[in-house]
C-alpha cells in the first residue's frame, strides 16, 4: 500500500512535469501542424536559464523561474517570426529536418557554453525541506510542481476552449484566409501561441529538473518522452495530454520502483498499447480518422 | 496530417514515372556496378582510411534499406534502428556461441532482421502518419529495453565483445588494417543494392510504389496492401540486418546504441540530404555525412553537431534542387527547364 502511494505522488509530479513540457508542443504539432523537434531544446533553455539566474546571479528562485520561461517565450517568438514562419507551409520532412539542425545545434552550443556536466538549480531553503504527508516526506519543490501543473493545465484548457484568444487560434488554423478577412490577426495569434508553447516547455524545465537532469543532451534524450505523450494523448488535445502524462508519469514510476532492471520497457510498451488501441488520441474515438 | 501528404504525392507522380521509365532502360546491375567499381578505386588509392571506408559501406547498405520503407514503400519511420541492432547482436552471438564463420554470421544477421521486421510489421504496419511513426520508436525501444535486460548474454549496456570473425570463405583472414573488412562491407553493399533495385524494379516493387502513391486506388484495384506492404518491410529489415551483421563483425563489439533513436534519425537524414526513393540518393546522402562526421567529429565531437545541425538547417532553407533548378533556368531560360521547376519545387 505504501509502495502505491509513493508511486502515485512521484508519477504523478513526473507525469505533471512531461505535460507543461507537452502542452506547447501539442498546440504546435496539433493546432498548427508544425513538427517541432526543436521543443525539447526549449524546455532546456529555460532550465539552463534559471540555473545560471540563480546560481551565478544570485536571483531568488521564484524571480528566476519567471524571468527564465519568459526569455524562453521570447526566443520562441524571435524563432518562430525569424524563420519558423517560413516553414509552416512546407513539408513535414523539411520541418522534422529543420527543427532537428536547431536542436544539435542548441546541444552544440549548450556544451560550448556550460559544459557537458549535469547542472543543478539551486531551490530556496522552504522549497529544498521535506514535507510530511503522513505515510511519507516529500520535497516541497514537488508539490510545487503538481500545483503548477494544475495551474498549467486549467489556463491552457481555459485559454483553447474559452478565451477568445483560442477561438482565433482556432479559425486561424483551420481557415488563415477567412480569418484574416474576419480581421483575426494570425501573425499575432501564431506568434503568441508558439511564444507560449515555448515558454510553458522552458517552466516545464525549470520544474523538472530534478527528475530529469540537465545536460546538453536533455534536448534530444527527453524529446522522445514528449512526442510520445503528445501522440499518446493525441495532438491538439490539451487534456487528452494530460490524461496521457499522468498514466505514463505513473507507469515509468512504477516501473523504476518495482522492475528498474527493465529500463523504460513498460513506458513504451504502455505506449505501444495505447497507440494501438486509441490512433487519434486516448479521448478521440476510433473512427474519426 | 497524412492525408494531406497522401494528396501532395499525388501531384509527385510524374517524377517517379519518369525514375520508372529510366530505370527500365538502365540494366539493373549499373548502380551496382558504378558502386563497384568507385569502392575498388577508392579502396585501392586510400588505404589508411580503411575503418571509414568499412563504417560507409554498412552505413550505406543501412541506408539504402531505410530508402526501401520511407522512399519506395512511403512510410517515414524513426525505428529502423530497431533492425540494424537485432542482426548485429544476432551475427555477434553467433560468432560468439555457434560459428565465426563470417558469411554463415551475415545470414543469421539478415534473418534476424527480416524476422524483426516482419513480427513488429504485422503489428506496426496496420496504423499510418504520425502514429506509425511514434510506434517504430516504441518497437525499437522496447528491443533496447529487453536486450540491456538480458545481460547475461548481450553484455547490456556494456556492449556484446569477445568475438573475432573467422578468415572470410576460409581464405582471407580479417586484418587489423581492415583491408579485407573494407571488401567484405564492400561487396555486401553491392549485392544488396543490386538486390534491392530489383526488387522495386520488380512487379512487387511497382505494386508497392503504388501504395505509396494512392493506397485507396491499389487497394480498389485487388492488391493486397498490408501483405504487400509487410514484404517490403520485412525485405528492407533484412538488409538492415546484414548491415547491422557487418557493422559487429567487422568492429568485434555491438552496443546497445547500434538501437538507439540518435541511430534511426541519423539515418534518416542521411536518406533525406541525398534524395529518397531513388536508392542512388541513400549512398550518397550516407557517404556525405559519414565522411562530414568523420571529419568534424575527428577535431571535436560538439563541433560535429554544429555541423550537422548548421547543414540540417540550411539544406532545409536553401533545398539543393531548387538552387540548381534556378542555377539550370539562369543558364538556359527556354526549354524543359521551365516545367521541370514547377513540377519539381513544389
Amino acid at each position: 500500500m505504501r509502495v502505491v502511494a509513493n508511486v502515485l505522488v512521484d508519477g504523478l509530479a513526473y507525469g505533471m512535469v512531461l505535460f507543461v513540457i507537452a502542452a506547447g508542443l501539442s498546440v504546435t504539432l496539433g493546432l498548427m501542424r508544425f513538427v517541432n523537434l526543436s521543443h525539447g531544446a526549449f524546455a532546456m533553455i529555460g532550465g539552463y536559464g534559471a540555473v545560471v539566474l540563480t546560481r551565478d546571479a544570485r536571483c531568488s528562485f521564484w524571480l528566476a523561474m519567471l524571468a527564465a520561461s519568459t526569455a524562453t517565450g521570447v526566443v520562441g517568438a524571435v524563432l518562430e517570426a525569424l524563420v519558423l514562419r517560413h516553414l509552416y507551409r512546407r513539408g513535414e520532412l523539411d520541418q522534422v529536418l529543420f527543427t532537428l539542425g536547431l536542436t544539435f545545434f542548441l546541444i552544440a552550443t549548450t556544451n560550448a557554453l556550460a559544459g557537458p556536466q549535469v547542472q543543478l538549480i539551486e531551490l530556496p531553503p522552504r522549497l529544498a525541506q521535506p514535507v510530511d504527508l503522513g505515510f511519507r516526506t516529500l520535497p516541497a519543490q514537488r508539490l510545487l510542481v503538481l500545483a503548477c501543473g494544475v495551474v498549467v493545465a486549467l489556463a491552457t484548457a481555459w485559454v483553447v476552449t474559452r478565451a477568445r484568444f483560442g477561438i482565433w487560434l482556432r479559425a486561424a488554423v483551420d481557415h488563415p484566409e477567412m480569418a484574416a478577412a474576419l480581421g483575426i490577426p494570425i501573425r499575432l495569434v501564431q506568434n503568441a501561441s508558439f511564444a507560449v508553447g515555448a515558454a510553458l516547455a522552458g517552466l516545464g524545465g525549470i520544474l523538472g529538473a530534478e527528475l530529469m537532469p540537465l545536460e546538453p543532451y536533455y534536448a534530444l534524450k527527453y524529446l522522445v518522452l514528449v512526442l510520445v505523450v503528445v501522440s499518446v494523448g493525441g495532438m491538439g488535445s490539451l487534456l487528452g495530454s494530460l490524461v496521457a502524462s499522468l498514466m505514463l508519469g505513473i507507469v515509468e514510476t512504477a516501473s523504476k520502483y518495482v522492475a528498474s532492471e527493465w529500463g523504460s520497457l513498460f513506458f513504451f510498451l504502455a505506449m505501444a498499447l495505447l497507440l494501438a488501441w486509441r490512433p487519434n488520441g486516448l479521448l478521440r474515438p476510433r473512427a474519426a480518422a | 496530417m497524412a492525408a494531406e501528404r497522401l494528396a501532395s504525392t499525388e501531384g509527385g507522380g510524374m517524377t517517379v514515372e519518369i525514375h520508372a521509365r529510366a530505370s527500365r532502360c538502365a540494366p539493373p546491375w549499373r548502380g551496382s556496378a558504378v558502386v563497384l567499381t568507385i569502392g575498388l578505386v577508392a579502396w585501392w588509392l586510400l588505404p589508411d582510411q580503411m575503418g571509414l571506408y568499412t563504417r560507409i559501406a554498412y552505413t550505406a547498405l543501412f541506408v539504402v534499406s531505410l530508402d526501401l520503407v520511407v522512399g519506395v514503400a512511403g512510410m517515414p519511420t524513426l525505428g529502423h534502428a530497431a533492425m540494424f541492432g537485432l542482426g548485429a547482436y544476432a551475427a555477434g552471438l553467433f560468432a560468439l556461441r555457434v560459428h565465426a564463420d563470417p558469411t554463415t554470421g551475415l545470414l543469421v544477421g539478415t534473418v534476424a532482421g527480416a524476422a524483426m521486421a516482419a513480427a513488429s510489421g504485422a503489428f506496426v504496419l496496420r496504423y499510418r502518419g504520425f502514429t506509425f511513426l511514434m510506434l517504430t520508436i516504441a518497437v525499437a525501444q522496447i528491443a533496447a529495453s529487453l536486450l540491456i535486460r538480458g545481460r547475461a548474454w548481450t553484455g547490456g549496456d556494456d556492449g556484446l565483445t569477445g568475438f573475432a570473425p573467422a578468415p572470410l570463405f576460409r581464405l582471407f583472414a580479417f586484418d587489423l588494417e581492415g583491408r579485407t573488412a573494407a571488401l567484405y562491407g564492400l561487396g555486401a553493399l553491392v549485392i544488396g543494392l543490386y538486390v534491392a533495385r530489383r526488387v522495386v524494379d520488380s512487379p512487387f516493387g511497382l505494386a508497392v510504389r503504388g501504395i505509396h502513391e494512392n493506397r485507396a486506388r491499389m487497394a480498389a484495384l485487388g492488391i493486397p496492401v498490408i501483405p504487400r506492404l509487410l514484404a517490403m518491410y520485412a525485405l528492407a529489415g533484412g538488409l538492415a540486418g546484414a548491415a547491422g551483421a557487418i557493422s559487429a563483425q567487422t568492429n568485434s563489439i555491438v552496443g546497445i546504441d547500434s538501437l538507439s533513436f540518435s541511430w534511426s534519425a541519423e539515418a534518416l537524414v542521411m536518406l533525406i540530404l541525398g534524395g529518397a526513393g531513388r536508392l542512388h540518393g541513400a549512398i550518397v546522402g550516407a557517404i556525405a555525412f559519414t565522411v562530414l562526421h568523420h571529419t568534424a567529429s575527428s577535431i571535436n565531437p560538439y563541433h560535429w553537431l554544429f555541423v550537422i545541425g548548421g547543414a540540417l538547417m540550411l539544406v532545409v532553407l536553401f533545398p539543393p534542387k531548387r538552387l540548381w533548378i534556378r542555377l539550370r533556368d539562369r543558364f538556359r531560360p527556354f526549354g524543359s527547364g521551365a516545367r521541370t521547376s514547377t513540377s519539381e519545387a513544389r
